[in-house]
């Protein structure tokens, strides 16, 4: 599957956005998720398939002003 | 007390939490500073959800509101998806909503902003917009259904101190109650209390407290400054007059002549 992840081009056998995760070792609560710029909730991201093309911003908790 | 969305609020200083030296100062600034709210921000995870972990365990153990932001974001798109995505981690529906129309000044797109507010305040936001000191435009993000308004009163990080003092007056004068806060471009306390004897009801402030020297005291001093401001234009402040007047009376004074 070819998927740009946070703007970075990869090639990863994922097939739901919660497998991506799992793949790229993401874990925690701290993280917010969306798929097309459509934001995809904790709870949705088991049942998210994901296709090639796919845009994934994978986002945290940081310092602001 | 403040009133900010419902929420009652003892502090008027809102501190963001980016730029310190270490956690340890963020933590001992935010302690000195006796703020009850922070702002923090989203960004891509590049550690598998770690580095963000560490920062927001650290945040929530200061025991204070968060304020999310929108910070960096060039577009309505943009805005109202980090705008989501906060609510999701933050579980809050408070969001600083900032859409940057200028790289160099950071100044806010203010018809995005709008847009933005509008869509926001449909889905159940409770939107801060960092706006400028038009009064139009403050019409239009009320109108969106914002009820609390944060003009700049100088760019981003430039630490100016209030550039257009009676754009802030009007300001004011225009929307006496609407919870309004100074957000960006204060750089030492006396700005925080010119603006606070305008009646401005808070400050938001990030780098002029960051970049002290000895950030907690600047915390300290900053929340020193907005308290006296805020009691100056309780009390009353004294107009400018365009004449001496003597402060000692008159009436009674000997003459040796």
């Amino acid at each position: 599957m070819k998927l740009i992840v946070n703007g970075e081009a990869l090639d990863v056998a994922a097939e739901t956005l919660s497998e991506l995760l799992v793949l790229m070792e993401y874990e925690g609560d701290w993280l917010a998720t969306a798929v097309n710029g459509e934001l995809v909730h904790h709870e949705d991201r088991f049942d998210r398939s994901l296709n090639d093309n796919d845009r994934i911003e994978i986002l945290s908790p940081m310092q602001g002003g | 007390m403040l009133t900010l969305y419902g929420a009652e609020i003892s502090s008027r200083l809102l501190l963001g939490t980016a730029r310190y030296p270490s956690p340890a100062v963020l933590s001992e600034a935010v302690r000195q500073s006796a703020t009850e709210i922070v702002t923090v921000s989203l960004r891509r995870e590049m550690s598998g959800g770690r580095s963000g972990g560490t920062f927001f365990e650290m945040v929530r153990a200061l025991g204070v509101r968060i304020l999310p932001n929108t910070a960096g974001c060039h577009s309505v798109a943009e805005a109202v998806l980090t705008a989501r995505m906060a609510r999701e981690l933050f579980a809050t529906d408070w969001i600083k909503l900032e859409v940057i129309g200028n790289h160099d000044t950071l100044q806010p797109d203010v018809f995005g902003l709008v847009e933005a507010a509008r869509i926001l305040v449909s889905e159940g936001f409770e939107v801060f917009p960092y706006t400028t000191d038009d009064l139009v435009v403050a019409e239009r993000l009320l109108e969106a259904g914002c009820k609390v308004l944060m003009p700049w009163c100088a760019p981003i990080g430039s630490a100016a101190g209030p550039l257009n003092p009676a754009a802030l007056r009007a300001m004011r004068a225009h929307f006496p109650d609407v919870s309004l806060i100074v957000d960006a471009g204060i750089g030492r306390p006396s700005h925080a209390t010119a603006v606070m004897e305008l009646g401005f009801d808070a400050v938001l402030l990030n780098t002029a407290v960051s970049g002290a020297g000895d950030p907690a005291a600047m915390a300290a001093a900053f929340a020193a400054a907005i308290a006296a401001g805020k009691q100056a234009f309780d009390a009353g402040v004294l107009e400018p007059r365009d004449m001496a007047v003597p402060s000692t009376p008159v009436i009674g004074k000997a003459v040796f002549t």
